[in-house]
């Protein structure tokens, strides 16, 4: 991704005349997954890059594979058979006890080290916080190309190559990276921005095995604790299944009380936008949006949201949007299910009590 | 002590638009920002300083305009500040500028020994993260992203201790000097310039870099030559829309509106009562 | 803060600039104050430069200060509902150079003077707002700002801090602006190709056109909207009296929309997207509203001091002009090594009232008064206006002579004889 760009206007497509891929790269085969895990659970973002790799790796005839590093023992082994229920056809397996918890230098030495050893074409990590700590680093260990934020990933069939689609200049337009001649070609993508795949519990695959051939003295940090969240006062919007959300239209903090009504009834978490997390009104955990959140929930309600790219993208893969804006060419009646023109602080209320009485009908029915 | 921090100067993305027809992108009168996750590490390293004593570096790679940002990071309290900028660094991607920006620190290193080195989590252009990362493998330092808080510093036993966060939770880390740090935004709040800064700031002679001054010899490993990674296309997001279908109805109530709506709603997507009872357990 | 300037001048505007710029081309230590983020990130203007203002203060400018096109064609309209009346004066004159006046874009203008002010030796600082003068007894010694340790003192102080100038109010030079002192104008950039607007105007590159109008777009309330041509922009705007919009209840925003929609106006701007919108007060008091522009240790330029003429849309001149003289004055004073007291700086309004600038503010210092009384210069006359023509030249079956009788008796309708007549009169007292 070109950090220093002078110019506006589109740089030459790279690739027009038939490109060669360096003969030393052409042995670099197979789609790779970093399986990510904390505390005996696998993140999801995992899976949903699994079902991506998938894909790709149909597209380009080779292997897809899960990379698992962790503490020895059952509880990482199981991480390489869920990779298999999604779709793995092999899974490397790095334990150590010094992979308890994670730690950049081991972390970066062992997977740096798989991939010196068995030379994986495209290396997939999600981008968390731990995702994008590692990914750098392997990055610039290995001095090959990293996409960040992929929105989307596609193959180029000409030469073979991983075509990473991202946002740029602040998500209003978006750009196509390739890194040709750098193997492997990496890329880091953000939960829930891929859909996540059914698993096949039927599935199953080979596990080869690594050293990481590090001792303790030789890692400078030390954990000294992990401090679990309090899970009951944090938002949980990526799996969220109804959502309700404000934007700069609610006009006033004092009125984000109605969103807070509204979700209450419907058990839905409430999300915001950018602008209003940037006032204060809500944490920035609560923020959907390109910087922010992806969510897939089932019903999403956005109340004085315009709808601008930005926020678009964290949230269009909703099964059911409705929209309430006071302005009827807002973006967001493009491409929401519902829309209603109208006042947010009168129409919130409304659904509210419509919703409650509903509900209420429904239980009775029950 | 010695701190470097390395900031870097970007459009402010929250005022840029596209062209509807050329899709080129309008820069008319947008203001060029210091990146605002640099802040929260300029700020961490200040209060360093404060606490600690010492000398702040603020450090930045880009085109001669980043003057700016490096006088902003001085109005603050920063003691001195280095642009590196030359023709050569054009089209640089991360790999290249974490190339450029490790050989610059190198150099000050050499001059006055650095104790631990800040950079911003991502740029709100860019949005990759790789940046510090990348400095702190090519310098063997330790690398300490999403730093919530940096609860002890011992200069004496070259040790510091901090919270990082985890997706879960957050990670009490303790590692030794010289680290790479970046910091997680809202941890801290930018302290105001005062007005001697500010005037120091104006008047300061900024030291201006180019390759050979920040100690760069290997060309093949900066601008477009250094970049594995190439833009093949920009354009503009053209997502499928099926428009939403309006809710109306005659006497225009929000009472009756929501209760077409849902009446709408129910009898098209049938499970959603099922999904709102589940999300109501 | 120890330090002590020459002098300090509080805003980076046009007047701001130039009183800074002169004063330390001439050597003098000069401290710059502006309280927006950067020069110009808080001013607004239409924007037409002329180039007689700048060209006394930076000869060179036309080098490489960002100019949009050059006028070589006005127009003035008056508008109704659906129509308007307009004449237009276009010469190949304007063609020749050096060329006389520019559109420019603020946001770029400012910079580029802002770089030239630096240039010449100013120290600027931003981001940084001036909460007080400082005091002893009745003479002003430096200001207050704030920032910590933010006190600066100075030989003289020129407040050029625009037409909101608290300070001048704080420090008692003048009183609370009123809203009828006051109008609120508001503008936006719409982005057009240059091959578009080049034949839709009918110029050629580098030429721009001038609009200014007049009448039903500002619905009865005083005021008068323009249309300039930048280089790949047009910029449309509004501005009526603050006391009208007040009175009306209508959002310039509103007026702005009304106007836009207007069938001569709207093809005009067809095909362009809108990218910059703003708004701000411009001084239209004239010469009554004028507050004291001088005294012990200070002085007031630009639009601060009511520098505007309405009538000739005359403000960023007249800042510059004013900025100047009053650089000039304490350049002189420092040259004889005289202090700033009120009677050494009194040569400041001196050069104002042998100058154009006090001489236009006097000529023109009824016709505030006069539009404010009589709206129907806004509604009526422009409504008779195009009625009249159009009458005349819809070709419907009916002669000449019966027409212009028609057109009489209208005008003596909405306009008695005898308003008619003192209307006249009035508009030719204002004049002279």
């Amino acid at each position: 991704m070109s950090e220093e760009t002078e110019k506006d206007a589109p740089k030459k497509p790279a690739g027009r005349r038939k490109f060669e891929l360096d003969p030393r790269l052409a042995s670099y085969k197979g789609v790779w997954v970093f399986v990510e895990h904390e505390r005996g659970v696998a993140h999801t973002v995992s899976w949903e890059l699994m079902g991506e790799g998938r894909k790709l790796a149909d597209t380009l005839g080779v292997p897809l594979a899960g990379v698992v590093m962790g503490a020895p023992g059952i509880q990482t082994r199981r991480f390489c058979e869920e990779a298999f229920h999604y779709g793995a056809d092999l899974c490397y397996l790095m334990e150590d006890p010094l992979m308890a918890d994670y730690r950049n230098q081991p972390f970066t030495k062992g997977l740096t080290d798989l991939v010196n050893a068995y030379q994986p074409e495209i290396l997939l990590l999600g981008a968390t916080t731990l995702g994008r700590d590692l990914a750098g680093s392997v990055a610039t260990t290995l001095q090959t190309g990293l996409t960040a934020d992929c929105t989307e990933l596609n193959i180029d069939l000409e030469n073979r190559s991983l075509a990473a689609t991202r946002p740029t200049f602040g998500g209003s337009l978006l750009c196509t990276i390739v890194t040709l001649n750098y193997r492997p070609q990496m890329a880091t993508v953000r939960p829930r921005v891929m859909s996540l795949p059914k698993p096949d519990p039927t599935r199953t695959g080979s596990i080869v095995e690594h050293t990481l051939g590090m001792t303790e003295s030789e890692i400078v940090t030390k954990v000294l604790e992990y401090i679990p969240d309090n899970l009951q006062d944090k938002p949980q919007l990526p799996f969220a299944d109804i959502i309700v959300a404000g934007g700069r239209g609610m006009k006033r903090p004092e009125n984000f009380q109605l969103i807070w009504d509204l979700a209450k009834v419907l058990g839905a978490e409430v999300g915001a936008t950018r602008p209003v997390v940037q006032a204060g009104w809500v944490e920035l955990d609560r923020q959907v949006g390109q910087s922010g959140k992806t969510v897939r929930p089932k019903l999403y309600i956005a109340a004085g949201i315009s709808g601008a790219i930005q926020h678009r993208v964290g949230m269009d893969a909703s099964d059911v949007i409705i929209a309430i804006n006071s302005d009827p060419n807002a973006p967001i009646f493009d491409f929401a299910t519902y829309g209603i023109v109208g006042n947010a602080m009168t129409i919130l209320p409304a659904l509210t009590e419509a919703f409650r009485q509903q509900l209420a009908t429904l239980k009775v029915a029950v | 002590m010695h701190i470097v921090v390395c900031i870097k100067q970007v459009p402010d993305s929250a005022q840029i638009r596209v062209h509807p027809v050329t899709n080129t992108i309008m820069r008319q009168g947008v203001p060029a920002i210091v990146n605002p996750y640099d802040l929260f590490s300029l700020e961490a390293a200040l209060r360093l300083k404060d606490e600690y004593g010492g000398r702040v570096t603020v450090l930045s790679m880009g085109p001669p305009q980043a003057e700016a940002a490096l006088r902003k990071a001085i109005s603050f309290g920063a003691d001195d500040a280095i642009l590196v900028t030359d023709r050569a660094f054009a089209g640089s991607d991360t790999l290249a500028t974490s190339f450029a920006l490790a050989s610059a620190i190198q150099k000050i290193h050499e001059d006055m020994p650095v104790d631990i080195v800040f950079a911003g989590k991502q740029t709100i252009d860019g949005d990759t993260a790789q940046v510090g990362p990348g400095i702190a493998k090519r310098m063997d330092l330790q690398l300490l992203t999403y730093v919530s808080s940096i609860t002890d510093l011992d200069l004496e036993n070259r040790e510091i201790t901090l919270h990082r966060r985890a997706e879960g939770g957050v990670q009490v880390l303790k590692t030794r000097l010289p680290c790479l740090i970046t910091m997680l935004e809202g941890t801290n709040e930018m302290r105001f310039a005062t007005l001697p800064n500010i005037f120091r700031a104006a008047r300061y002679p900024l030291k201006l870099w180019d390759k050979d001054a920040a100690g760069i010899t290997d060309v093949s490993k900066i601008g477009l030559k250094g970049s594995p990674t190439i833009v093949s296309k920009v354009f503009a997001p053209q997502p499928k829309t099926i428009p939403a279908e309006i809710i109306d109805c005659e006497s225009k109530q929000p009472k009756d509106l929501a209760v077409t709506l849902l009446a709408k709603m129910f009898t098209r997507f049938p499970n959603l009562h099922e999904d709102i009872a589940k999300a109501n357990a | 803060m120890e330090e002590k300037f020459d002098a300090i001048v509080i805003g980076a505007g046009p007047s701001g600039n130039a009183a800074a710029y002169t004063m330390a081309k001439a050597g003098l230590k000069v401290l710059q104050i502006e309280r927006g983020e950067y020069p110009g990130s808080k001013n607004v203007q239409g924007a037409i430069l002329y180039s007689n203002a700048l060209e006394e203060i930076i000869p060179d400018f036309r080098e490489d200060a960002p100019l949009e096109r050059h006028l070589i064609e006005q127009q003035m309209w008056v508008l109704d509902d659906e129509s308007y009346i307009g004449t237009t004066y276009r010469s190949a004159e304007f063609n020749q150079e050096p060329f006389n006046r520019y559109t420019i874009i603020r946001a770029q203008f400012d910079k580029w003077f802002s770089k030239r002010v630096q240039e010449a030796g100013v120290l600027l600082v931003c981001e940084t707002t001036v909460t007080n003068l400082l005091m002893d007894g009745n003479r002003v010694i430096g200001v207050q700002t704030d920032r910590e340790n933010g006190a600066i003192y100075a030989d003289v102080v020129v407040l050029a801090d625009g037409v909101n100038s608290l300070l001048a109010k704080k420090a008692g030079f003048h009183a609370e602006l009123e809203p009828k002192d006051v109008a609120l104008a508001v503008k936006e950039i719409h982005f057009l190709p240059e091959e578009t607007i080049q034949s839709r105007f009918n110029i050629g590159e580098g030429e721009g056109v001038v609009i200014e109008m007049a009448g039903k777009i500002t619905q009865g309330m005083m005021g008068t909207g323009f249309l300039y041509t930048n280089k790949d922009s047009l910029t449309i705007g509004v501005g009526c009296m603050l006391s009208d919009f007040k009175q009306q209840k209508i959002t310039p925003y509103e007026l702005l929309e009304k106007m836009k929609a207007h069938p001569a106006i709207k093809p005009l701007l067809a095909g362009g997207e809108m990218k910059e919108y703003t708004a701000h007060l411009i001084p239209e008091g004239g010469y009554k509203a004028m507050p004291k522009l001088y005294g012990e240790g200070w002085m007031i330029v630009g639009d601060a001091g009511m520098f505007v003429n309405a009538v000739h849309r005359e403000g960023s001149n007249l800042a510059m002009t004013t900025g100047r003289y009053a650089a000039e004055a304490v350049i002189d004073l420092k040259e004889k090594q005289l202090p700033m007291t009120a009677a050494n700086l009194a040569r400041y309004q001196g050069r104002l009232e042998d100058s154009f600038v006090m001489k236009d503010m006097k000529k023109y210092k009824n016709m505030p008064e006069i539009f404010h009384k009589n709206n129907h210069f806004f509604t009526t006359y422009p409504e008779l206006l195009n009625r009249a023509a159009h009458t005349m030249l819809t070709v419907d079956g009916v002669d000449k002579k019966s027409k212009e009788r028609e057109i009489r008796k209208s005008f003596k309708q909405r306009r008695s004889l005898f308003g008619l007549m003192g209307d006249a009169f009035k508009m030719w007292r204002a004049f002279e």
